[in-house]
């Protein structure tokens, strides 16, 4: 379908979270051909995923709204959703890019009526709030899904809860006979904007993630404090639903560490520093949020945020990396153990719920990219030889909101300079 | 012994860290440590001992050289390897605290009558003798370290293990007429002088 529109002078964006829909619409907006290809069904990314961006404390959804809306204005971009980039062969400015469309069961007819979901009964993990609570196994991914269309699970599919859903569709949108599709794609650029992953935190043995229930990462907490969360926006800790009053953040929960991470994440010191305060709001003065840390790194423009924070009576701070973690029977309450390197005292310390600010892993780790693309020590995209091929956002490098939107601009720019040079050479 | 002492604080002056880089094993990767304090609240003999690995680290650089090979710390390090397999940076902690008890033990500034120091050498005194562990010699000399009655104390304490240790023969008390020892015992002195030679002439000690 959209083959056709392919040339050498299109911009393929893989990924489409804030990086891939800001390199797509800059490219876009100055009136080149862009295909956008998002392995989900959703735009957004990880970004849909957050409660609150620091450092003004605004939501995710004010930003995405607006690049949604230009996204939805442009008639230069064709978006491609469910889709992987297989194989991309060929060089600058002449590609080959094979793509994997996986199959919807819901065709252009749907109107996000929400009939198919309240038919079916099966429930799935939802990936969305981090596998914290279940979703139907018909559903929209969330509030402000682009495009506005359900989805049906795979494992419904030819069980009679499949067909439930197809009779319970008003406008025959439910096609169960969808099939995986293969698309091949002549374009002049990639840029890959294929983002990041949390660093498995189970690997962190000491730590005791997936042992102990109230040790969670930090991007599970980012949805406990979002009202669209599995907890309606209360803090609620997960072995005994009990608000968590007293949380303890730990910083460098598999960064800089040479068994795990070798990078600084960057983000993560900004991260549970805008944590402290979700504990803040939720509780008053009656919270408490202690950050163990190695050093802060409030990056760039950010030390006036740090310094806030520390003015908060509620918040208080202990540079020691955090040895090990133990559970108090009893009462579930994680003990955190170690020595403060200020003054060298030893705790044993309860918290009632542990917060591990866990590390940036490029998501293409362990995935096999085009020979040409050039990789730095920890997976980030650097660029490719012929330099037809870029990193944007947080491939690139460990980014936050901010810095990964000024990365994938200048990402964009860079395929733009590539498509005129490729346009000019064909001219003669 | 004090010569050796002297010689490396005419030698290195006020660089102790350039003295440990040279002269400990695993010297160099002390500069590496970031004093992140994983280590100390790994070590399960921690609440036991004067410095604990990271603050001996930043003792080193900052030119604490008495402080640090006086320490106490390096002879209680078990090696369990907590620290090591923790450690962000990768730092063979183990290795560096045994490399720093041997420096201290050789320029003679080891503390007196620390136990386990004073068990290592009785070990190891008793083992080089004939090659073999005199078991029951080595209980003895342990026991009575501290003079006739605490030794008589000791032992009337431990009798129990004692004598289950008789009867399984894991102790022979013939042993207490020099015991056993390995075949070719002029050989073994031999190899163990080599040994010492060669070791003494890589570390820039002259016996």
């Amino acid at each position: 379908m959209t083959a056709s529109i392919a040339t050498n002078q299109t911009i393929l964006v893989v990924g489409g979270g804030i990086s891939g829909m800001t390199a797509a619409l800059e490219a876009a907006e100055c009136g080149k051909q862009v295909i956008l290809v998002e392995k989900t069904p959703v735009l957004g990314g990880r970004t849909a995923r957050l409660y609150r961006y620091f450092p003004k404390m605004c939501h995710p959804t004010c930003g995405l709204e607006i690049n949604l809306r230009r996204i939805k204005q442009n008639r230069n971009i064709r978006l491609m959703t469910m889709t992987e980039v297989v194989s991309a062969t060929g060089s600058r400015g002449n590609y080959s890019v094979t793509l994997k469309v996986a199959p919807r069961f819901v065709n252009e007819n749907c109107t996000a009526c929400g009939k198919c979901a309240e038919a079916v009964s099966a429930e799935v993990a939802n990936p969305w709030n981090y596998g914290l609570d279940k979703m139907k196994a018909a559903y929209l991914p969330h509030n402000m899904a682009h495009p506005q269309r359900y989805v049906i699970d795979p494992s419904i599919v030819g069980t009679p809860e499949g067909e439930k859903a197809k009779a319970a569709c008003p406008v025959g949108a439910v096609d169960l006979e969808m099939k995986e599709e293969t698309v091949t794609l002549q374009v002049g650029v990639l840029v890959w904007a294929t983002g990041w992953r949390p660093y498995d935190a189970a690997k962190i043995q000491p730590y005791g993630y997936g042992r102990f229930k109230n040790v969670i990462t930090s991007l599970e907490f980012e949805r406990l404090a979002d009202p669209h969360g599995p907890t309606g926006g209360k803090i609620l800790r997960p072995s005994d639903g009990k608000e968590a009053k007293n949380v303890a953040f730990i910083q460098c929960a598999g960064s800089r560490d040479e068994n795990h991470l070798r990078h600084c994440s960057r983000i993560c010191c900004m991260a549970s520093l805008k944590q402290t305060q979700y504990v803040r709001e939720a509780f008053g003065d009656e919270g408490k949020s202690t950050v163990y840390y190695i050093d802060i790194r409030a990056i760039d423009r950010f030390e006036d945020f740090y310094q806030n924070v520390q003015k908060d009576a509620t918040v208080s701070f202990v540079k020691s990396k955090v040895a090990r973690i133990a559970e108090n029977a009893e009462n579930g309450n994680p003990i955190l153990h170690g020595v403060n390197t200020e003054g060298y005292q030893r705790y044993a310390v309860e918290h009632d719920l542990v917060v591990l600010a866990v590390g940036m892993e490029p998501e293409i780790t362990g995935v096999k990219l085009p020979d040409d693309v050039i990789l730095d020590s920890s997976n980030f995209i650097e660029g490719s030889k012929d330099q037809g091929m870029f990193g944007a956002g947080a491939a690139a490098s460990p980014l936050d909101v901010n810095r990964a939107v000024q990365s994938a601009t200048a990402a964009s720019l860079r395929a733009i300079q590539v498509i005129r040079k490729t346009a000019s050479t064909e001219a003669v | 012994m004090t010569t050796a002492n002297q010689a490396a604080i005419e030698r290195y002056r006020n660089n102790f860290l350039k003295e440990v880089e040279a002269n400990v094993e695993e010297g160099h990767m002390v500069k590496m440590c970031m004093q992140c304090g994983v280590c100390a609240g790994s070590c399960p003999l921690g609440p036991h001992w004067t410095h604990s690995p990271q603050k001996i680290f930043m003792m080193i650089r900052a030119g604490k050289r008495d402080e640090v090979l006086g320490s106490d710390s390096m002879f209680m390090c078990t090696s369990c390897y907590n620290c090591m397999v923790r450690c962000p940076r990768q730092l063979p902690i183990t290795h560096i605290m045994h490399g720093l008890a041997n420096y201290a033990h050789r320029l003679g500034l080891a503390p007196k009558g620390q136990p386990t120091r004073d068990f290592a050498t009785l070990f190891w005194n008793n083992l080089s003798k004939k090659g073999r562990v005199n078991e029951l010699m080595l209980t003895l000399q342990h026991y009575f370290r501290n003079g006739l009655v605490a030794g008589i104390k000791e032992a009337m304490a431990m009798q129990g293990i004692g004598l289950g240790m008789f009867k399984a023969k894991r102790i022979n008390p013939m042993e207490i007429f020099g015991g056993h020892g390995v075949k070719d015992l002029k050989g073994f002195h031999a190899i163990i002088a080599k040994a010492k030679e060669i070791e003494d002439r890589k570390k820039g000690f002259t016996a």
